[in-house]
């Protein structure tokens, strides 16, 4: 029993995680119809630059985190005004290639800047064991849980409530609609690569704190979005927390209950990805597309 | 002057090099093919050879992505099914290399097409994640190797061809002759089946797929036959990898590999067999060409310091050429090549 919350607790932590990965991920999909490969390199990106200003700088850590996170959302809107913008029309392998090269020329810079070995992360998260009922887990996997539901519910309002969150919905909606009503199709673009900059960037400094150092690893986490979103649905945002959600539970029982010389946690959401896309290509929530001719 | 090359009857209209420019030039490739391993030493041997691998890997990939429009990002992980079959072949059985290759393209193929199985409902996106699955999944069973009785590196026999073991010193030229003959049935087979029914059927589910049912094209059975040969192509150039490396371990094959081979015919062209050997010999020397020159820098005191910097820049440089091709260039080197022929044959009336 003991190890089942322990399990169940990492593994929402972990799905937490994810959700907010998937969740700048589907932002991205939704306004532009770009699918994001550089995703892994946005949380790399995320805790190399807390790194620089909590541990080299020497900040302290609420203004470290601010600064590396707005940092951060500069560089998603230079990456959508740069790489992404010209690429409007594009199939869809050379969306997917400009953003495999993108993360290609990131993860070179992030290597020549702080190198490929893994770097101590900043410990402002601390990663002492708690108890709760009866099964001990690291602080840090509750700050992710925590911190996951206050940026997912500040987004959430962000939609609901704020002008800029639904045209973004509308632009999601509707391109052509979004565009005669006067909503800037091009400026929502941005918007919405700087958020799921943010997002990543929050989801970094939590993996790095999980993984205990700041390293190319965290960049892995990138692809296990695939799953999530295509479990969730490619355009829905409850998908991906939904999504994120399952398949951190998934990775945490393959992994726990399995042989662990096996590695299931590994591959199980891969697995999981065969068989939603055989069955259920468009997802829980996702949209049914009817092609025309 | 010339405004065109025109077509009188059929056979001409059908023929794979058309005017007599393209005759000789065939012959002057050939030739030089001929003649360039008696005067390069190793270190060109070996680039040729790598070049020679990595161009029927991409021309197999071209066949699937550019000529048949599924995108797959699984390639490295056929690569892999490829090398380990040659390689558990030869080190297990001892068989010798003109049977491994040919039995290993065939394993690529099998399983290729049991990862093509999704692009019976998928396509483009969705796709592309699923060969995406198909890689991961592939490399966790390599992996994991000890468990189907494979170890986790592999390492083969030095390679006989007639009777002559492929030493050392004699590894390199004698490979040469290998991946060419591999590299022109290649070439050959796909310049063909594009004038053929299978392929036409490839490029009709390409250009519009609902389009293409609707005339009697088998879409399904197309696409599965795609990615067979597409990963019957693939397994022969990681069993050649195999073969020729003599050592073989799963980092080799990761999603990396894959994207290195999309790069190469994203670069050279896609649905261009002259465009994925562009390709790969693109992504192959560029590294080389800047390990040289970063060398050097550092050699003649300009920069010093740089080679440690080197394996970013490399990284760097081949985002970078992805971003610019795709942007500047979408249709690749081929492009390029078509444009510079066009200006001098119209010169000076270029407009």
């Amino acid at each position: 029993m003991d190890t089942f919350i322990q399990l169940t607790l990492s593994g929402i932590a972990d799905g937490a995680i994810l959700a907010l990965v998937a969740l700048g991920f589907v932002l991205i999909y939704k306004s532009s119809d770009v699918i994001n490969f550089a995703q892994g390199e946005l949380l790399m990106i995320g805790s190399y630059l807390t790194y620089a200003t909590i541990t080299q700088i020497g900040l302290a850590w609420p203004i470290g985190v601010v600064i590396a996170v707005a940092a951060a959302a500069g560089i998603g809107v230079l990456i959508e005004q740069l790489v992404l913008r010209p690429m409007i029309g594009e199939p869809v392998i050379s969306v997917i290639m400009v953003t495999i090269g993108l993360s290609s020329v990131l993860r070179a810079i992030i290597g020549a800047i702080w190198g490929t070995s893994p770097l101590p992360a900043p410990a402002f998260i601390p990663d002492d064991p708690v108890i709760i009922f009866g099964a001990s887990v690291g602080a840090n996997r509750l700050w992710a849980i925590g911190l996951s539901i206050v940026m997912l519910a500040a987004l959430t309002i962000f939609f609901r409530r704020t002008s800029e969150g639904v045209a973004m919905r509308a632009v999601a909606d509707d391109q052509q609609a979004a565009l005669s009503m006067g909503i800037s199709v091009k400026h929502i673009w941005a918007v919405s690569w700087a958020i799921a900059a943010i997002t990543a960037a929050v989801g970094g400094i939590l993996l790095a704190s999980i993984f205990g150092g700041v390293g190319a690893n965290i960049a892995t986490v990138g692809l296990i979005v695939f799953p999530v979103v295509i479990l969730g649905g490619l355009d829905s945002i409850p998908g991906a927390i939904v999504g994120g959600i399952i398949i951190g539970l998934l990775r945490a029982y393959a992994g726990g209950y399995l042989p662990p010389e096996l590695g299931l946690g590994e591959v199980a959401p891969f697995l999981a990805l065969i068989f939603i896309l055989l069955l259920r290509p468009y997802g829980l929530f996702g949209q049914r597309i009817i092609e025309r001719v | 002057m010339r405004s065109g090359v025109f077509h009188t009857t059929y056979t001409d209209d059908a023929s794979l090099r058309p005017t007599r420019i393209m005759q000789v030039r065939i012959v002057l490739v050939m030739i030089a093919a001929l003649v360039f391993p008696f005067f390069a030493d190793g270190y060109w041997l070996t680039l040729a050879n790598t070049i020679f691998i990595a161009s029927i890997a991409a021309i197999g990939l071209n066949i699937l992505v550019g000529y048949t429009g599924q995108i797959s990002i699984g390639h490295g992980g056929f690569l892999a099914v490829g090398a380990y079959t040659a390689g558990l072949l030869a080190s297990r059985l001892e068989m010798p290399i003109w049977l491994t290759v040919p039995i290993a393209s065939f394993a690529a193929a099998a399983v290729g097409a049991l990862f093509g199985l999704p692009s019976a409902r998928l396509k483009g996106l969705y796709l592309a994640i699923a060969t995406l699955a198909a890689q991961e999944i592939i490399i966790w069973v390599i992996n994991h190797g000890d468990l189907i009785g494979i170890g986790e590196s592999l390492s083969l026999p030095r390679t006989s061809i007639f009777g002559v073991v492929l030493n050392r010193g004699l590894a390199d030229f004698g490979f040469y002759w290998i991946t060419l003959v591999c590299l022109i049935g290649t070439v050959l087979f796909t310049s063909n089946l594009f004038r053929s029914r299978v392929g036409r059927a490839f490029i009709s589910i390409r250009d519009q797929d609902i389009a293409a049912q609707v005339i009697g094209v088998n879409v399904v059975r197309y696409k599965l036959l795609a990615f067979a040969t597409s990963s019957f192509f693939a397994g022969m150039a990681g069993a050649l990898t195999a073969h020729y490396r003599g050592v073989i371990s799963w980092e080799r094959f990761t999603i990396e590999t894959s994207i290195f081979y999309l790069s190469a015919i994203i670069i050279g062209g896609l649905g261009s067999v002259s465009g994925a050997i562009y390709g790969a010999a693109f992504v192959t020397l560029l590294p080389a060409i800047l390990s040289n020159l970063g060398r050097a820098a550092n050699d003649s005191g300009l920069l010093p310091g740089i080679t440690s910097y080197l394996p970013y820049i490399q990284q760097g440089a081949f985002g970078i050429a992805i971003i610019l091709f795709l942007i500047l260039e979408p249709e690749g080197i081929v492009k390029i090549w078509r444009n510079i022929k066009d200006y001098f044959r119209l010169w000076p009336f270029s407009y």
